[in-house]
């Protein structure tokens, strides 16, 4: 037996951030007590050390480790650096949140952790075990995080339903790894494509494989027609962490899209790409219709969440570096703008009122304007409206399907745009053209959460005035 | 067909047939039960593929711990089957529906058209002395020690959402602890107050005059 310690530099950001989530886990219990915010100082804290290593290490050339079951490379540190700066974001908004609706709970901080590890993990994931571990250890801290408001009908509910879903997702995940691995006889993704590429491995079980694959990976990113929990879970849950499953977990999906479909399989291109058209057109679709329909704002977020995804999967069905690149840039604006849209409803909420309503939004301009604003730009962002960064999300993505030559699913894309621009726009008018319904100001309780909400705004505004940096670091990294 | 061949189809027909039970018997216990046999027969089928040890870590770990466990879950808390069953019926033809589609593909896919011998050729055999727990226990620990951490992160996240979930705590206030030594320094001060009243006379009730009467 001669094995080698394989080397631990790659992977020392997970580490560190394992050993620290560990730590707070047990000290919360002490700290919890006497000091309310001591947890989520520490939580952000930890996110700056494991961002600071990321960064500190950033490698430009592909690292194995781990006997192949860990990759590291400039794809990985530029979506882990991303899913820090989410989620640090997330948890500003989310302590306001959970202090005023008054379950405010240590475990949330820590299973937020934890789900940046599962994130972080699948991001780098080089075999199909490491895939589904990290993808499990993210999506249970997501389901006890949707269900920890204990007594909140709503909110369980909602938790039991993802977790249902979830585990059949998985189940589905799961059989298409194994039929794979029965036609290739291997798990490591390198492996798997050269063993395709050799034309060795039986064609009908891997098509068969791969059609449970990309089930289980639509059921994640919530593409139609696997998408039934979305609004449901997007709408039951409490919205701080509506806000956490609606933004950085989407970068952990397209990480792991990519890593499946793409390094793993680009072999079987003619056999997955059809299922992806026939799912991102649904999705377009459906995304843009249904929410027409919705009054509350969550729920509209998650329709329009499901016709992101539709997008997303556009910049996959091209099935090149640039459509991975184009679609790595969409999925960053939409995590940044999930954050500031859902941002703003978790800060304008307080004890006892979700502000979650569409009708609630009404006459916000008479009230605040400044936070008029703030929330313009966002939907005007979503519904991809120049010169806000949405726009060059949309344009990229649909530049690629159509260098691909899909010209009639970008005609497609661009009709679902504008319908979608009805309902982000129906919110923009019920804030400058209804009289408000609420009595009293409508205001944000704290400073902090006042200049989170401005800043992320602005930033889509300064990243659509600029997009060239971040389009250039995505079109760098693949 | 040769004995094992016998064998072999012997198990997978209990573990096929209990599986149905399973799922369609009323009584949860019983239920647990028939899940216990196709955990058996299941084992029965990995240790006739030379996986001894994963087929007694099966009825070791889930039916000897994860059933027993869930048998206690189940006597406990009072379930209405009536109320569980209740969309049974109505969802049986679709759901009969998709499993024989699913099924049908299945059988096209995963048969020896693909997976036959002449695709895969049968593993040698093994020496009498071939340890399955060391080949097993070798890359666990060596090659995908990664996984094996993971794996242990996954479970203490796990562990983390299932006591936050249903751990209640009371508010503070409607909790009583007893506070022996603050019991005993007592001053009487403390707990009897005394309280000046005005003298009341009680009216004796109307009824009461009556009965005097009789």
């Amino acid at each position: 037996m001669n094995f080698v310690i394989p080397s631990f530099a790659p992977a020392i950001p997970e580490i560190t951030l394992l050993i620290l989530a560990s730590l707070i886990l047990v000290a919360d219990t002490f700290w919890s007590k006497r000091f309310q915010n001591a947890t989520y100082y520490a939580t952000q804290a930890s996110l700056l050390v494991a961002g600071y290593l990321v960064l500190s290490s950033f490698s430009v050339e592909q690292v194995f480790t781990f006997n192949d079951s860990f990759v590291r490379d400039s794809f990985a540190d530029v979506l882990k650096l991303f899913t820090v700066a989410i989620t640090l974001g997330i948890f500003l908004f989310a302590r306001e949140y959970l202090v005023q609706h008054r379950f405010m709970s240590g475990e949330f901080f820590v299973l937020g952790l934890f789900g940046v590890l599962g994130m972080f993990v699948m991001i780098s994931a080089n075999n199909f075990i490491t895939m589904y571990l990290g993808l499990e250890i993210m999506s249970l801290a997501m389901y006890a995080m949707i269900a920890l408001r204990k007594y909140d009908g709503v909110a369980v509910e909602a938790g039991m339903k993802y977790f249902v879903l979830g585990a059949l997702a998985t189940g589905m995940l799961l059989y298409g790894f194994s039929m794979i691995y029965g036609a290739t006889g291997t798990i490591t993704f390198p492996e798997m494509k050269a063993v395709i590429a050799s034309g060795e491995a039986d064609g009908i079980v891997l098509a068969f494989g791969v059609v449970f694959v990309v089930i289980g990976l639509a059921f994640k990113m919530g593409a139609v027609p696997f998408h039934m929990w979305m609004p449901d879970v997007y709408h039951g849950s409490p919205t701080a962490v509506t806000l956490y499953l609606g933004t950085a977990p989407k970068l952990a999906g397209f990480a792991m899209v990519y890593r499946l479909l793409y390094e793993a399989m680009p072999g079987l291109v003619g056999d997955w790409q059809q299922l992806i058209i026939i799912i991102s057109i649904l999705s377009m679709v459906i995304g843009s219709i249904v929410a027409i329909a919705q009054d509350n704002l969550k729920r509209m977020l998650a329709y329009s969440g499901i016709g992101h995804v539709g997008f997303l999967l556009l910049g996959v069905i091209a099935a090149t570096d640039d459509g991975f690149s184009a679609a790595m840039f969409f999925i960053i604006v939409y995590a940044i703008t999930g954050v500031a849209g859902f941002g703003m409803i978790t800060a304008l909420s307080r004890t006892g009122f979700e502000f979650d309503r569409v009708a609630d939004f009404k006459g916000l301009n008479a009230k605040n304007p400044w936070l008029a604003l703030m929330m313009l730009i966002v939907m005007f962002s979503m519904a991809g409206i120049p010169p806000f960064v949405g726009f060059w999300a949309k344009i990229v993505v649909i530049e690629e399907v159509v260098k691909a030559g899909f010209t009639w699913i970008a005609v497609i894309a661009v009709i679902t745009a504008v319908i979608s621009a009805f309902y982000y726009l129906r919110v923009v008018k019920s804030m400058y053209f209804d009289k408000s319904e609420i009595q009293g100001p409508v205001e944000i309780i704290s400073p902090a959460l006042h200049w989170g909400v401005s800043f992320v705004a602005i930033l889509l505004l300064a990243l659509g005035l600029l997009p060239g940096s971040l389009i250039d670091l995505c079109y760098l990294s693949i | 067909m040769s004995f094992e061949q016998f064998i072999f189809y012997v198990l997978a027909a209990i573990a096929i047939i209990s599986g149905l039970m399973m799922i369609t018997v009323k009584n949860p216990v019983k239920a647990a039960l028939w899940l216990v046999l196709a955990f058996i027969s299941t084992a029965g089928l990995w240790i006739m593929a030379q996986a001894e040890f994963l087929g007694l870590v099966l009825i070791l770990v889930y039916v000897g711990a994860v059933m027993v466990l869930f048998l206690f879950v189940v006597m406990m808390l009072d379930i209405n089957m009536a109320i569980l069953k209740e969309g049974f019926t109505r969802y049986l033809p679709i759901g009969a529906l998709a499993a024989i589609a699913i099924f049908a593909l299945m059988y096209m896919v995963v048969g020896p058209e693909h997976f036959g011998l002449d695709k895969i050729a049968a593993p040698a055999a093994k020496p009498a002395d071939y340890s399955n727990t060391t080949e097993i226990a070798i890359p666990l620990y060596t090659e995908h020690a990664y996984a094996f951490i993971l794996a242990a992160v996954l479970l203490l996240v796990g562990i983390v959402a299932a006591i936050a979930l249903t751990l209640r705590r009371r508010p503070s206030g409607t909790v009583l602890y007893q506070n022996i030594e603050k019991q005993n320094r007592t001053e009487k001060s403390e707990r009897l107050e005394m309280v000046k009243m005005d003298a009341v006379v009680e009216q004796p009730a109307a009824e009461d005059k009556e009965e005097e009467k009789k």
